[in-house]
């Protein structure tokens, strides 16, 4: 994946060194001076955090509940599981509920009639609603439909409602890279509408599919304020083990264990920082991997 | 494998992948098969963050004995958690005040009967930065003239709190609006809830006041005791003085009484339903109760004191 800087610098460079206009260079520095500042906040960020982590970074961290009575072995074990959960749940209602909203709208939806209108509006403008709101919209719900708040089921709605239209967005920005001709040749042959997304339209457009799908996926993971509003707990000693289960989820017990006095706690937070990242930089990984795995160019 | 198997592979894969995460929790339940305890179920408290660390280790302490009975801990906030609490979603909801007449109200609507206990002591702390050399001792008379509405804007300078001071100009930090602390605070100091003058620097994490106070010797802020404690090194306690003297906030002044205004109760507030149809609730509460001394020093809090203890096993036991 390109850079800021390797965007900004290539056409620059691309002119060759003839056309050193003050202002070009000028602005050149200027980009750089941006991007150093960026990347230094970042790099001072994560250092920090890695020292302070640093005396916490062990097994202790992955097998110890959280503790209150000696904060020097918390451990962010309910949490990461509970993370686990929570997004794996998420995934399985807003995944299967995303592309086939994005099927619909781009290859049968007509786009002249009104409600289909209706629904392209709201999805640009539902992509841009903070996140909290959904926290709200789920308690609500839950509240109506007789669910407690505060279980693995509750927190997944709520980040599926957050991610639904980042999804079918990406889907169909996906699905609308596939060439016109593939859909063209298939239906020619003979195939119906549906053959031809099930066999040619979907299976090429899995890598635009996989890549959004995942980084809305990270989005959720290190989402707290719906969960939190949704009364997602902060101190539990055993693994949630189901989808009616009370849970916590890193975010959350990062945010509870940074505001604690016990200076044992704030290591702990830096400690499970680290963990989130971790999962972060593989979950985005993976989207790079299928990306480049079956990407194709026609 | 060719590509196009491959890419027909990716659409179930991707799905799976998302599958197989779910499937990492399971496992342990057995962990620590408890020998004689009968209970099991869960207990289940939110409420205020400040009172969440005592109920967290209560429930530590009381995993000990009844291994098979989970406690969770939400922190929604005091007025969060009653909210819940009267919904009959919880069973016990921590809280850093009393409960208010509406919240009760709704409580009696549901037909959700509760009983208060006072679990521990907070001393709400008012500190300085340990550079400071000025303040030693301040009225409540001169933490109103700081902190009420009408000093904003107009009460900038130290020498306007007390002209004995420098004319440095005051750096105030102090919990937002949403906090129970600042609830208290201003109850007792401003004479009305929530009345509080607002250019001041607001954070709801105290770790925040902290790092502000300790960094400027003309700067003043306040919160829970613990927070002091555990940076008593960069921090000065200020003391009161109510009218009987100047007193510093201790365990001991906390106490036995003559820390006012600002030693502030903590409770918990037991669901008498839950307590009745859950013997976990009740025994989490039993225990709370007798182990409370433990549980406040384990949660660094200020423990009741022999009155209040008594008045805290009796009320839990006449539970259920």
């Amino acid at each position: 994946m390109a850079t800021i800087g390797q965007l900004a610098t290539r056409p620059l460079k691309a002119q060759g060194n003839s056309e050193k206009s003050p202002a070009s260079m000028v602005f050149l520095v200027a980009l750089w001076v941006a991007v150093t500042f960026a990347i230094l906040t970042l790099v001072i960020l994560l250092v920090t955090s890695f020292m302070d982590a640093l005396p916490r970074l062990d097994g202790g961290l992955f097998t110890n509940y959280s503790s209150q009575v000696s904060p020097e072995t918390a451990g962010a074990r309910a949490a990461i599981i509970g993370s686990l959960w929570v997004i794996g749940a998420t995934a399985i209602m807003a995944i299967p509920l995303g592309i086939a909203a994005a099927i619909y709208l781009e290859e049968f939806a007509n786009p002249v009639r009104w409600y289909n209108r209706l629904i392209e509006v709201n999805l640009q403008n539902l992509a841009a609603v903070p996140a909290i709101v959904y926290g709200m919209l789920t308690a609500g719900l839950a509240l109506t439909i007789g669910l407690r708040r505060g279980v693995v089921l509750a927190g997944a709605i709520a980040l599926a409602l957050l991610i639904l239209p980042v999804i079918i967005i990406t889907t169909r920005e996906a699905l609308r890279s596939v060439p016109a001709e593939i859909r063209q040749g298939s239906l020619a042959l003979g195939a119906t509408q549906l053959q031809t997304v099930w066999r040619q339209t979907l299976p090429s457009a899995v890598p635009g599919i996989a890549t959004g799908t995942i980084l809305a996926l990270s989005r959720a993971l290190g989402e707290a304020a719906p969960l939190l509003l949704l009364g997602g707990l902060v101190f539990i000693r055993y693994d949630p083990d189901g989808l009616f289960s009370g849970f916590t989820t890193l975010p959350i017990q990062i945010f509870n264990w940074a505001g604690q006095p016990q200076v044992e706690f704030q290591e702990v937070a830096a400690a499970a920082i680290i963990v989130l990242l971790g999962m972060l930089l593989l979950m985005n990984a993976l989207a790079i991997v299928i990306r480049n795995r079956f990407q194709r160019r026609w | 494998m060719n590509r196009r198997t491959l890419r027909r592979a990716a659409v179930p894969a991707t799905l799976f992948i998302a599958l197989g995460l779910t499937a990492c929790g399971g496992g342990n339940e057995e962990e620590s098969g408890g020998g004689d305890s009968a209970l099991s179920g869960e207990v289940l408290v939110d409420g205020s963050s400040t009172v969440q660390p005592l109920t967290a280790a209560a429930g530590e302490f009381f995993a000990e004995e009844e291994p098979q009975v989970n406690v969770s801990v939400g922190t929604s906030g005091t007025g969060g958690g009653f909210e819940v609490f009267c919904q009959g979603e919880t069973d016990i909801s921590n809280a850093s005040r009393p409960i208010k007449d509406e919240e009760a109200a709704l409580c009696e609507e549901n037909g959700i009967e509760f009983t208060e206990l006072q679990v521990a002591t907070d001393a709400l702390t008012v500190v300085v930065s340990a550079d400071n050399d000025f303040i030693d001792c301040l009225t409540t008379a001169e933490l109103a003239t700081l902190w009420g509405p009408d000093a904003e804007g107009t009460v900038s300078t130290w020498n306007q709190v007390n002209p004995e001071f420098p004319a440095e100009e005051i750096e105030l930090y102090g919990p937002g609006t949403d906090s129970g602390t600042f609830d208290y605070f201003t109850d007792e100091i401003n004479g009305e809830e929530g009345v509080s003058r607002t250019d001041y620097n607001a954070s709801e994490d105290d770790n925040v006041i902290v790092q502000g106070v300790s960094g400027s010797a003309n700067a003043l802020g306040y919160f829970g005791y613990t927070y002091f404690e555990e940076n008593a090194e960069a921090l000065k306690a200020v003391e009161i003085d109510s009218g009987e003297g100047c007193v510093a906030p201790s365990a001991e002044t906390a106490q036995d009484g003559t820390y006012t205004p600002l030693a502030r109760p903590l409770f918990i507030y037991v669901s008498n339903t839950a307590a009745s149809e859950k013997p976990e609730v009740k025994a989490f509460v039993d225990f709370y109760a007798t182990n409370d001394d433990r549980i406040a020093e384990a949660a660094q809090y200020i423990p009741l004191n022999d009155e209040q203890r008594g008045e805290l096993e009796s009320a839990a036991s006449s539970i259920g």
